[in-house]
């Protein structure tokens, strides 16, 4: 608690010991002693409520909640109610302290698990230590880190080698292995050794600068549920103002009940008057559920994304480095008219000057020195393959497609897998099957997408159908869409958007940023270090395992589930308490009562948004 | 110019919501911000009237919440 919290807390533990004594003791019989009596606890407990009241008057605000709580409190003095009048004061300072301390708190749960960047860091400059600010560390110094210090600026390890903690930035608990040369990141924790580190980045460009930013920011991207309560909560308060003077001038006019019963009932309308159970509670759920994912490894970046995301019913996946690896390696090696070396070695030579993880296989499989001055023009065909000379030679390296064009007489392979085929001329001289492994935790995941509620997951790959059709199988996408070039999948995708679905992408963030900021939602995993994927998606994954899929999954539900709980939880008590008011069933005190209770209960509700579900 | 300051002493939700409407019809403002949770405000306004309108911004918040003071 802060200190004017404790003050207040103070006055209100003494202004409602004062009541309760008085509640005990026989009124005087003197309306003006008692009146004066009841004054003593009610400007203890809200004197200040009272002066920002007037200050408010001279400025205007008609329809600020402390003008109005004086106006009701006031107005039930006036007719004769004082220790309702006091009572309502009293819950309404009780309600405003709750909600000052709960947010205090989730705000400080929230800045604690993400406190993962240390205040200083230890840099070695002219062969001494010296201990500074991380943000005075310029790029390229050399840090010094002892076991059980963060890591406070990516760098890579100049000397020595260590285990790391990285679970702040992973969620994965599991120590890291990192030797010299191994670049590592900022917020993991070293465990065992000392270490020296070059720096790779300012501190501000480092990863837990941008961690912190996107998830300090990521309330500013209001949900459309946010929106309607900001809206709502525009209008409310002046309607039930409204109302509340109807409610006197009709009882009062048309009816028998007399002038002190109508104004007494129009107050209890004011009573209610406040929005701020809505208006508290529910972007504190959406805070709570973004640091819940956080702390998982999971970046929400909005408020609205997490509401998309918790409306997702169909999720579309990259195939390579998404639901496999992404680490090719050649299987089988089917040469014709030519040694299997001699295939191998053409094809690597064609692929030589490529950076594409199927060239890249080839290459490694080659294994030898590549004699690039065997090497005469090279150009690549998109979507088809590559037409190399070597040795004055030309030959032609690429898929099925490709080998038709030139008229070889090729033949697709037996095996599944990545075919690359090679012809010179229309000489069919073999071909090479390259595969890629399926990451071990992909079926089981996608098995936990869909319990969490998602009705159809498609594949999109570049590869032919038979791989697809193998990796769909084993773990379990309901179908996929084969061989497309990479500027096809965003119009794949958009065949897939609309029609009243609502799309996740999940891709690597390395080839497919244009689909990921074209669907619904985008999802890019094993982010960290990967600035472009960070920037392209919506939920950014700091791990490469489909498993936090799920995890994001449920989170989101439970977050919007929590927020339409407080919605219609609190909606529901302020409209029965205004219909009981205006029926004379309850008093004042029940009005405020409630009305605290509601905002006491929804914040608690929105609290059980940061405690991350099983 | 866009900049984010931090606001000490912001108690309610609806306050911030007043403030924020308050801010944005001053002349000058671009886009206003004011985060109830995060205890912040982002300010974006004309780069030659930022002065200015931060000065109207602190009086418009004071208005709403006596209380609440910005850290500039």
């Amino acid at each position: 608690m802060t200190k004017k919290q404790k003050k207040i807390l103070i006055r209100i533990i003494i202004s409602a010991a004062l009541l309760l004594f008085l509640h005990f003791v026989p009124s005087t019989g003197n309306r003006i002693l008692d009146l004066a009596i009841f004054m003593v606890p009610y400007l203890i407990v809200g004197w200040d409520i009272v002066l920002n009241a007037f200050k408010k008057i001279f400025k205007g605000r008609l329809f600020d909640e402390e003008f109005l709580m004086m106006i009701a409190t006031v107005g039930a003095f006036i007719v004769g109610e004082y220790p309702e009048a006091t009572a309502v004061m009293l819950f309404y300072q009780v309600g405003e302290l709750f909600q000052g301390i709960a947010v205090g708190r989730s705000r400080k749960s929230i800045s604690d698990m993400m406190d993962i960047c240390p205040d200083t860091a230890v840099v070695i400059r002219n062969g001494e230590e010296e201990t500074v600010d991380p943000f005075e560390v310029e790029q390229g110094e050399t840090l010094l880190i002892r076991p059980g210090e963060k890591v406070p600026i990516d760098g890579v390890i100049t000397e020595g080698a260590t285990s790391l903690n990285m679970s702040a930035l992973t969620g994965e608990s599991l120590p890291v292995e990192k030797n010299t040369g191994d670049s590592i990141y900022s917020g993991s924790i070293n465990l065992t050794d000392v270490i020296k580190v070059e720096t790779t980045a300012a501190y501000e460009d480092s990863t837990v600068s941008k961690i912190l930013e996107l998830v300090e920011n990521s309330t500013d991207k209001k949900a459309k549920t946010e929106k309607f309560i900001t809206k709502f909560s525009r209008i409310y308060t002046p309607c039930v103002v409204v109302l509340a003077v109807l409610i006197i001038l009709i009882c009062s006019l048309f009816t028998d009940m007399g002038v002190k019963e109508s104004i007494y009932r129009g107050l209890i309308f004011l009573v209610v008057s406040c929005p701020c159970a809505l208006v508290v509670s529910v972007p504190l759920s959406f805070f709570g559920g973004i640091g819940a994912a956080s702390r998982k490894g999971i970046l929400i970046k909005g408020s609205n994304f997490m509401e998309t995301l918790s409306n997702v019913d169909t999720m579309v996946f990259d195939k390579t480095g998404t639901i496999t690896k992404g680490n090719f390696a050649v299987d089988a090696i089917h040469p014709r008219e030519v040694s299997a070396d001699e295939l191998i070695d053409i094809a690597a030579l064609a692929e030589s000057r490529s950076n594409h993880p199927v060239a890249e296989s080839i290459v490694e499989a080659h294994g030898k020195h590549i004699a690039k001055d065997r090497l005469g023009e090279v150009s690549e065909i998109a979507g088809k393959g590559i037409r190399a000379v070597i040795d004055g030679k030309t030959y032609y390296v690429g898929n099925g497609k490709f080998m038709e064009e030139v008229g070889a007489d090729y033949h697709e392979c037996h095996l599944p897998g990545t075919v690359v085929h090679v012809s010179t001329g229309n000489l069919y001289l073999g071909h090479i099957v390259i595969n890629d492994e399926i990451k071990a935790d992909s079926a089981e995941a996608m098995e936990k997408i869909r319990q969490a509620g998602v009705k159809k997951t498609i594949m999109l790959t570049g590869d032919n159908s038979k791989v697809a059709e193998i990796v769909a199988k084993t773990v379990g996408v309901d179908s996929f869409i084969a061989g497309l070039l990479p500027d096809k999948k965003v119009s794949e995708l958009e065949k897939i958007l609309g029609n009243g679905r609502v799309v996740a992408f999940v891709g690597d963030g390395i080839n497919d940023a244009p689909v990921l900021t074209r669907a619904d939602i985008g999802i890019a995993m094993g982010a960290l270090g990967s600035d472009a994927a960070i920037e392209a998606a919506d939920i950014v994954l700091m791990n490469d395992s489909l498993g936090l899929i799920p995890s994001a999954l449920k989170i989101a539900r439970k977050t919007l589930r929590i927020v339409k709980e407080n919605i219609v939880f609190s909606l529901a008590v302020k409209i029965g308490i205004l219909i009981l008011g205006a029926l004379g069933l309850v008093g004042m005190r029940v009005a405020i009562f409630g009305d605290v209770g509601v905002l006491v209960l929804a914040i608690l509700n929105s609290l059980r948004a940061m405690r991350v579900p099983r | 110019m866009k900049r984010s300051f931090k606001l000490e002493d912001l108690d309610c939700a609806h306050c911030a919501q007043k403030m924020e409407d308050a801010i944005a019809k001053i002349d000058g403002v671009k886009k206003v911000n004011v985060n109830f949770i995060a205890q912040k405000m982002i300010l974006e306004a004309e780069d030659d009237r930022f002065e200015a309108v931060l000065a109207e911004a602190i009086k418009k918040i004071a208005d709403v919440e006596p209380d609440c003071k910005v850290l500039v």
